[in-house]
């Protein structure tokens, strides 16, 4: 659909110096496939880790054997087994060598992708790894290895810490130790089980007492060497008084082996302490009859530890071949809120299964889910949600809005809603809608001159306005291009 | 005057029911042509196709825009070349703000016919000046498409569409049922502002009062599925005297 141009204009302005800011040279280099303690080690010493990390890697990697069974299969997705001593689970960037000299060199396809996404010249270069091309100005995690963060003088200024999550474990060690796994405990589940064993690297964020971060920090996540797993890790802290805003956003080249993705995100509100985390997730979903495609299997949580605090997710999940993956908010301190918003489409083969946990703790704790669900061709889409409150949850309210759009006769929506109250004061309201676009809004649109594409992207980004709104504006432009890529070949 | 919409002999069948059988019709540049018949008699079928809706099946006969066979022309190609339908049921497209839908559509048109696109200030201009000679409230443009208008506001905001998207073209079904005395008036001067030899116009109607306003070129009884009947305004009189089954059984 139409984007304002002046909304481009100023989303350019606002984010080119933001985009390109330093120089790395990326080489690759490889452990070898397959799982063992050994490479735990490999991966830990490659880091330079101090002994406690590499003992706490070790403690996950001897829980997560005996988790092997443990999978989940209650998720409404369909995939083949795993064989996870067949993944590398360590790869450096490549050489120069190694890489593509220029554009020319890069599938034609990934290409045409970059430029219906309005992506410029200088970062497709980027993206496809071209020599000499790697300019982005925020914590870039290339692969595993993460490369250097330029806004750090600035942000140091305040006592803002956003480095990749290595480097803290060096500079920031007791921060880290301290927080690390507080949120997504090691055995809470098959992946993060497994992250916690062989993460590579990520983003660490720690914001001081009482302080506003000044800009939106992001990271540029992707996938480059092929048949790596990628395990990032993020933690993020907000100290007490204080408010950050986080973007992530990825894109990755096309491939044919699928790919397995299994990230931790822990986010930690102390007392009145406010965190936004915004997600566009737009990773290769495979091909039309479902070949390759990303398995994203994510384990995002957030504490709202302190009083007063607040923890949004909102997302945008266009991408992977399947989709696992919960945000939820812990709603521990009195009158915290947490917020979860989120737009999910699959198209074509692709499967989703996607929703989130809001657990009330304390008192007076408000929480709200807006889910939009778009299905076309033979995708299938699950929102999967929980809602608990505790006993103490006096006064805790939710509101849940999920709505599915289906587009086809081929695809499905499905809807459920897990709730679960121990407490006579506390409310839980829940609003699910099911519905199609219609034959004659298609019509109604083309008469006024869009073409069929237009028309279903025009119609699905009315249907998910309430969430792209919530998105920082850089990341809304972003987002409705998504939308109707994404959606090609749905109609017609 | 030189014919712009020649429709000959039309045949067109849903699920194998013929609802149009055999209408033929020639409407010249800058002739506004009424409409009028009897419930279920086609006219909004007749619409429909010519804008280039799906389901509809033409099992012979032709129609022709400015020399280009509209029938082989996709309906967005359609909308480019000047075709515009106002609805006799527009409508709602929930979450997307009118302004935003307009602006898509007109850029769509503009791109299509390798015109410049308006940027944000450009479209507000206009748009401001169309709102402003039909009396509307700016407010409607951040509402979203026809969601929650009432029948009246959906009608006028048609033609604010139509003002703004400036058809060679325009079929009007049924825009003036619904309208209280005052916007059918509005209305029907939104309408005649947008008259000019460049402008050919079809307005489908029930009732004679719009067509006091609009001053038709030519009147069009279709019944059946058959044009019965053309005239000029003094078709409308007789109507409103006879009945259409009084015409219908003269002719
Ligand atoms: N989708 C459809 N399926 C089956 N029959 C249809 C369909 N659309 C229209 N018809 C039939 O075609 C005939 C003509 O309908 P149309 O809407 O063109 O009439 P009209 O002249 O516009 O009537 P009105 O004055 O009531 O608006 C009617 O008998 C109607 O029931
Ligand atoms: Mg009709």
């Amino acid at each position: 659909m139409a984007i304002d141009t002046e909304t481009i204009n100023a989303v350019e302005k606002a984010t080119k110096d933001y985009k390109y800011g330093f120089v790395t040279d990326i080489e690759t280099e490889f452990a070898p496939k397959g799982l063992s303690e050994d490479i735990v080690r490999y991966i830990s010493s490659k880091n330079d880790e101090p002994e406690w990390l590499l003992e706490w890697r070790l403690q996950a990697y001897s829980k997560w054997l005996k988790m092997t069974k443990e999978d989940p299969k209650w998720a409404n997705i369909h995939f083949p087994e795993i064989d996870f001593q067949d993944a590398y689970y360590y790869a450096a960037p490549k050489t120069d060598a190694e890489k593509p000299k220029s554009l020319d060199e890069i599938d034609p396809e990934i290409l045409s992708t970059y430029n219906k996404l309005g992506i410029p010249i200088r970062e497709q270069e980027m993206l496809a790894g071209i020599v000499g091309s790697g300019n982005v100005a925020v914590d870039a995690v290339f692969d595993s290895v993460s490369v250097a963060t330029t806004f750090k003088s600035k942000l140091s200024e305040l006592g803002i810490i956003f480095c990749p999550i290595s480097e803290a474990v060096k500079k920031h060690p007791d921060l880290v130790k301290k927080y690390l796994g507080s949120v997504v405990p090691q055995t809470d589940n098959f992946y993060a089980a497994l992250n916690s064993a062989v993460y590579s690297d990520g983003s660490f964020v720690y914001i001081p007492k009482g302080v506003r971060c000044p800009m939106d920090l992001s990271t540029y996540f992707r996938i480059n060497a092929a048949e790596t797993g990628q395990f990032e890790r993020t933690l993020i802290i907000a100290d007490k008084g204080s408010f950050v805003s986080y973007l992530e956003g990825c894109t990755a080249p096309m491939r044919d082996e699928n790919q397995l993705h299994g990230a931790v995100v822990e986010l930690i509100a102390l007392d009145d302490a406010e965190i936004k985390y915004a997600t566009v997730q737009n990773w290769y979903p495979g091909d039309e009859n479902g070949k390759g495609g990303i398995y994203n299997f994510v384990t995002k949580r957030g504490a709202c530890r302190g009083k007063n605090s607040r923890i949004s997710w909102t997302q945008v999940e266009t991408g992977s071949a399947i989709t696992w993956k919960y945000p939820s908010v812990l709603l521990q301190g009195d009158n915290s809120v947490g917020e979860f918003y989120s737009v999910a489409i699959s198209n074509n083969k692709q499967q989703a299964d996607t929703g989130t946990k809001m657990i009330h703790i304390g008192r007076n704790t408000k929480s709200t889910i807006i889910s939009k669900g778009i299905s076309a061709g033979y995708g299938q889409q699950t929102y999967r949600g929980l809602v608990r409150m505790q006993a103490g949850a006096e006064n805790a309210t939710n509101f849940s809005q999920c709505d599915s759009l289906l587009i086809g006769n081929n695809c499905g929506g499905h809807t459920v809603p897990y709730i679960d109250s121990k407490n006579f004061s506390a409310e839980v309201a829940h609003e699910a809608t099911t519905s199609k676009i219609s034959d004659e809004q298609l019509f109604y649109c083309q008469q006024r001159g869009l073409n069929p594409e237009e028309a279903v992207a025009l119609i699905v980004n009315g249907f998910c306005k309430e969430v792209l709104k919530k998105l920082p504006m850089e990341f809304a432009v972003e987002a409705q291009k998504l939308l109707e890529v994404s959606l090609e070949g749905s109609v017609g | 005057m030189t014919i712009a919409l020649e429709i000959k002999d039309l045949h067109v069948e849903i699920s194998d029911k013929e609802i149009l059988k055999g209408v033929s019709l020639n409407i010249e540049h800058g002739e506004m042509a009424a409409i009028m018949g009897p419930n279920g008699a086609g006219k909004s079928t007749l619409a429909s196709v010519l804008a280039g809706k799906e389901g509809y099946t033409i099992t012979s006969g032709s129609i022709k825009y400015l020399g280009k066979n509209l029938l082989d022309m996709p309906i967005d190609e359609r909308a480019a070349a000047g075709v515009f339908l106002a609805f006799q049921y527009p409508v709602e497209i929930p979450g997307v703000a009118t302004s935003a839908f307009v602006r898509t559509a007109l850029n769509a048109q503009r791109r299509h016919r390798g015109e410049s696109e308006l940027d944000g200030i450009e479209f507000l201009k206009l748009a401001r000046e169309k709102a402003k000679e039909l009396e509307m409230s700016e407010d409607f443009f951040q509402r979203e498409v026809n969601v929650g208008f009432s029948g009246g506001e959906k009608k006028r905001a048609e033609i604010f569409q139509m003002s703004m998207l400036s058809p060679t073209l325009a079929i009007l079904d049924e825009t003036d049922s619904g309208l209280d005395i005052d916007t059918l008036k509005i209305v029907a001067a939104g309408i005649n502002n947008l008259r000019s030899d460049k402008l050919c116009g079809i307005v489908i109607t029930h009732y004679q009062r719009l067509l006091e306003h609009l001053k038709p070129d030519t009147i069009h009884i279709l019944a059946d599925g058959k044009i019965v009947k053309t005239g000029d305004k003094s078709l409308a009189i007789l109507l409103e005297e006879k009945g259409y089954q009084g015409i219908i059984e003269a002719a």
